[in-house]
């Protein structure tokens, strides 16, 4: 790999005047109530970029009552979907107008790549908002075949009160993924950004407003997660809490909404995806997608293919390659368009990291590349490949959410098929392969919510996914999240003399 | 105009507004004398659109459309026939086999409808005036319903196009199922002049949306505004050939669309007698699947517990709207026997004060029919009307002496096997009759070789459930009538047609079902 970073940023610095920050409740930026206001910090430079209203029970609480009453009392639930359609496609084409700024607060606030924020992320969030307008007025409940006299059907209604959870390694996705469905289904919400990245969820919150989404729909809490999301999560009043990040706080929010109001969760946590590789593969190209696989975003993504299991056939000639691509791997500052990796977004984060990797030399794995910070200042490390990876390790077992990847040897397909279940995580896995048999064996056999066939991260607002075990349950994205922000109630009444039944 | 905002609102559901306090009109003394209002809009394009250029006719033919509001002529059109039709089919096929827009993404797709739409948006007065001009309909229902709805159209198909999901099925065995929803190819679609935008909508809208690429007809009545919306599609990137419009007549460039070997789907609104001949021209060629939305004489019910004056209104509504030019108008207006002389009274009086004119002049209901051929035809079913002893309660003649305008005419005393209560009139003219019970009314109501809708006004819930599920009609309307929303599937019974359009319904008109299956080895589950 190739380190840009000299602790030199200097020439590639773009932090954007910094706009919004404070929370956002009924349509208006305001400070929290205690006053109180936490950093938030560029992970290129350790330095403050500015400091934002801290959210707190009290903040959740204005912002629940403000979002109740758009809900109860407002336009939003009651206006048709096309007029919801309508402001949500005025929303994207905001977001299309404001792509540079956007995509330059993911990378300062986040570390992300500031050319694939501009090309992907941050066009995608407007296609994402454009998808689920286009689905507000294609919500259908059904007719029902009853087997006596009665005439019924469904009603899909809006849950109501949302309050969503988001992480901080694709800031712009997850709210837009969070938000479209429930904006098109007629809810209104609380966001609540990871401390790690407010910035972007302000503007879109901003953004939202100049769409003439009504005040009080869409309400963004900045802070930390023990205070802000600790209310949203046992709040009184929140209908329905979406949460992705951790497995360890989804149990939190999981505990918490049981013990105030029963309210139902979506949790999508952690994995340790298995990308499996058979023999029969282009191992040029697949080494290429299991760099991807492990690497893109920094490896903080919770779908990272981190388990790489090659069949014996290629292992050897799979980590030549491997060692080999990898070398033009280039780590640095984000805003530099030859760049593939920035920094780990927090100084927590970038501890973890190199934590495990520590893990992985002491506990027996041979260190292929990598193994050490990148450079003097900011959170990078360089991308960090181990081979004759066991399944016992930890560093197979947990997931690291950094630029790590392990890579396991497997003889057959029911060993691989075992040895990939065999984790608590079920998130998504990929298969290398061009066997249609193979293929389809292991694509029903391994219990994840994604499976990615000769392709790694095929992610699209069409595509479902979500965990299966300890990586959650139910779906964002695809038509799949709507119904996480709609009740059923079933309607019945007698009829008379029915021509037909 | 406050009731055409509320129209704009509830779409075409007058819902309980009522014209009270507004100023009195006898039709008698309308805007039908006066020298018509100079259409704002000039006619801009009024040649052939063929893969994406505005060309004459092969024969260098034009027929003239006209001025119902005068008889005169608008424009000279170039009227396309066989040959035409078989250049356009050829640019639909060349688009359709080689791209880009069935192999561009869905997501692609619904950007330029959503371009479209905008443009239409902007340009809807222009639009609409072009509409009226040639259409004789309301410019208010022009410009502030049907082009609005227009757009609306276009925007829910595009919502669409990244939608259309096939299934995985589970099949009994080791294998694994799965549907494709395949675009379908060519499409032909021949629509009518009695709404000229809103047909190219329900049709080109699912189509397009779903990957087909479309050779339409429009009505050699109203060919103008198809042509100028084709050519905002092609400004917002419509790739040329996907969206063909050619004008011209049914007997030559209908039946050459009908009867094509390369056309893989037809579309047909229009009569009753046109669709038997376009299903037998489709059966005699290449056995293209047909969708048909044809005639009705769809029943408005008025039951014992109505409220006399919303009914009447209503019921009004329900014939009269677009000058009685609608296939589902509620020719048929049944009314309680406890009702009925009340509704009688109230709704000649309501005719009476229609107020009918130039359909360029804010404040009208009605404007001329569309040509004298229907003028024609609706007069004489007013004179069967008398002649086979109905009460003619208003109306009954032309209003003026220009252009195809027709007093609003109410006839009473109409029985079940008079020619006014069988045949669609297609006209103002209201035939109201009397019934007793429920299941004499179901029975009646069904008596019709048609099927498309069907009114139904009543609070009582047991009667409404009741009714709903008797009547053999495709649309119930219960305290509405024309309430049309692209959501909503649309399509008749019996020989008002066969298939649905609008909502999800639609897109099946346009898509092949491709099942796909292989084994699967050691499958975890089944």
């Amino acid at each position: 790999m190739t380190v840009l970073n000299n602790g030199n940023t200097e020439s590639y610095v773009k932090i954007p005047k910094i706009k919004f920050t404070k929370l956002f409740i009924n349509g208006e930026f305001v400070d929290s109530v205690s006053g109180k206001t936490f950093e938030t910090v560029d992970p290129r430079t350790e330095e403050v970029i500015a400091r934002i209203a801290a959210g707190d029970k009290e903040d959740v609480d204005l912002a629940v009552k403000a979002a109740r009453e758009a809900f109860d009392h407002g336009p939003w639930p009651r206006l048709p979907g096309c007029e919801r359609r309508r402001l949500m496609l005025k929303f994207a084409d905001l977001i299309n107008e404001n792509v540079e700024e956007l995509a330059a607060l993911d990378t300062v606030d986040a570390g992300k790549l500031y050319d694939l924020g501009k090309i992907v992320d941050i066009p995608g969030a407007a296609e994402t908002i454009r998808y689920y307008a286009g689905a507000a007025d294609k919500i259908h409940g059904a007719t029902l075949k009853m087997s006596r006299d009665l005439q019924a059907y469904t009603l899909h209604e809006p849950v109501g009160v949302v309050g969503h959870i988001i992480p901080w390694n694709f800031p712009s996705q997850m709210f837009v993924m969070k938000v479209g469905p429930a904006l098109a289904a007629g809810c209104t919400m609380v966001v609540k950004p990871a401390e790690q990245t407010p910035l972007s969820a302000l503007y879109y919150a901003h953004l939202a407003k100049l769409a003439g989404i009504p005040d009080g729909v869409l309400n963004v809490i900045t802070g930390h997660g023990s205070t802000a999301g600790a209310a949203i999560s046992s709040h009184m009043d929140i209908d329905k809490v979406s949460f992705t990040g951790s497995t360890e706080v989804g149990r939190l929010v999981m505990q918490a909404a049981a013990a105030s109001n029963l309210k139902p969760v979506s949790l999508e946590l952690g994995g340790k995806s298995p990308f499996i590789i058979f023999d029969d593969v282009d191992v040029d190209k697949v080494s290429d997608l299991a760099l991807q696989g492990s690497f893109h975003n920094k490896g903080e993504i919770c779908v990272a293919g981190s388990r790489v299991f090659v069949q014996e056939g290629i292992y050897d000639k799979f980590l030549v390659k491997l060692a080999e691509k990898v070398k033009s791997w280039v780590v640095g500052d984000p805003f530099n368009p030859k760049v593939h990796q920035g920094p780990q977004v927090d100084k927590q984060q970038y501890d973890k990291i190199l934590s495990y990797i520590d893990h992985g030399k002491k506990g027996g794995a041979t260190l292929l590349s990598g193994g050490k910070p990148g450079g003097e200042k900011g959170y990078y490390i360089e991308p960090t490949i181990f081979t004759d990876v066991t399944d016992d390790m930890i560093i197979a077992k947990e997931e690291i959410f950094g630029p790590v990847m392990s890579v396991l040897k497997f003889k057959t397909v029911d060993e691989v098929i075992r040895r990939a279940n065999a984790t608590k995580y079920g998130l998504a896995a990929g298969i290398m392969t061009n066997d249609l048999n193979t293929a389809n064996t292991v694509s029903r056999s391994i219990r994840a919510g994604v499976i990615w066939i000769n392709c790694y991260f095929a992610f699209d607002r069409d595509l479902p996914y979500g965990g299966y075990k300890m990586s959650g349950f139910e779906r964002d994205f695809g038509l799949e999240a709507l119904y996480k922000y709609l009740h059923v109630k079933s309607v019945a009444t007698p009829i008379h003399n029915s021509p037909w039944l | 105009m406050r009731v055409w905002i509320t129209l704009k609102l509830k779409l075409f559901c007058l819902g309980q507004k009522s014209y009270l306090g507004r100023e009195f009109y006898q039709y008698s003394t309308a805007a039908a004398f006066e020298e018509p209002i100079k259409p704002p809009v000039n006619v801009e394009y009024n040649q052939l659109l063929i893969n994406g250029q505005f060309v004459d006719a092969a024969s260098g033919k034009t027929f003239p459309t006209l001025d119902p509001r005068t008889g005169e002529i608008i424009t000279h059109v170039a009227e396309g026939d066989v040959e035409d039709i078989n250049r356009a089919v050829a640019a639909a096929r060349k688009a359709f086999d080689e791209g880009p827009w069935p192999k561009m993404t869905a997501y692609e797709r619904t950007k330029i409808i959503l371009r479209f739409a905008d443009l239409v948006e902007k340009h809807n007065d222009e639009i609409a005036a072009l509409e009226t001009w040639d259409n004789g309909k309301l410019y208010e229902q022009s410009a502030e319903i049907e082009v609005p709805m227009f757009v609306r159209l276009f925007r829910y198909y595009a919502g669409w196009a990244d939608k259309i999901h096939g299934l995985t099925i589970p099949a009994d065995g080791a294998y694994h199922v799965q549907t494709l929803h395949e675009p379908i190819g060519v499409a032909g679609q021949i629509i009518p002049w009695n709404f000229p935008l809103l047909m190219l909508a329900w049709k080109v809208g699912p189509a397009l949306a779903s990957g087909n690429t479309v050779v339409l007809k429009t009505a050699e009545q109203t060919p103008l505004s198809a042509l100028i919306v084709a050519k905002l599609f092609h400004e917002a990137g419509l790739p040329p050939g996907v969206l063909n419009i050619v004008s011209g007549f049914g007997p030559t460039a209908g039946a050459a669309l009908c009867s094509h070997m390369d056309v893989d789907k037809l579309a047909f609104t229009g009569s009753t007698e046109t669709g038997k001949v376009v299903l037998e021209l489709s059966a005699k060629s290449n056995l293209k699947p047909v969708t048909l939305e044809l005639g009705g004489k769809s029943p408005f019910i008025v039951c014992e517990d109505a409220d006399v004056d919303q009914a009447v209104e209503l019921a009004h509504f329900a014939l009269f709207f677009n000058q009685g030019q609608c296939c589902c108008a509620g020719s048929r207006t049944f009314v309680h026997e406890k009702v009925y002389d009340e509704f009688l009274e109230k709704a000649k009086a309501r005719a009476l004060k229609r107020s009918v004119g130039d359909p360029f002049k804010p404040g009208m209901e009605q404007g001329p029919q569309i040509d004298a051929e229907q003028f024609e035809k609706i007069l004489k079913y007013i004179r069967s009307g008398t002649e086979g002893g109905a009460t003619l309660e208003t109306g009954g003649d032309r209003l003026g002496m220009k252009g195809y305008y027709i007093q609003p005419t109410v006839f009473s005393d109409v029985k079940d096997d008079m020619l006014i209560a069988k045949d669609e009139i297609f006209g103002p003219v209201q035939t109201v009759l009397k019934f007793k019970d429920l299941d004499e009314v179901i029975r009646r109501a069904n008596a019709s070789r048609f099927g498309l809708a069907a009114g139904v006004f009543t609070h009582n819930l047991d009667t409404a459930n009741t009714l709903m599920r008797a009547l053999k009609v495709g649309t119930v309307w219960i305290n509405c009538f024309d309430t049309f929303d692209a959501t909503i599937p649309f399509g008749g019974y019996k020989m008002s047609g066969q298939g649905r359009e609008k909502g999800e319904y639609s897109l099946k008109n346009y898509l092949q079902v491709k099942a796909v299956v292989a084994p699967v080895k050691n499958p975890a589950w089944l």
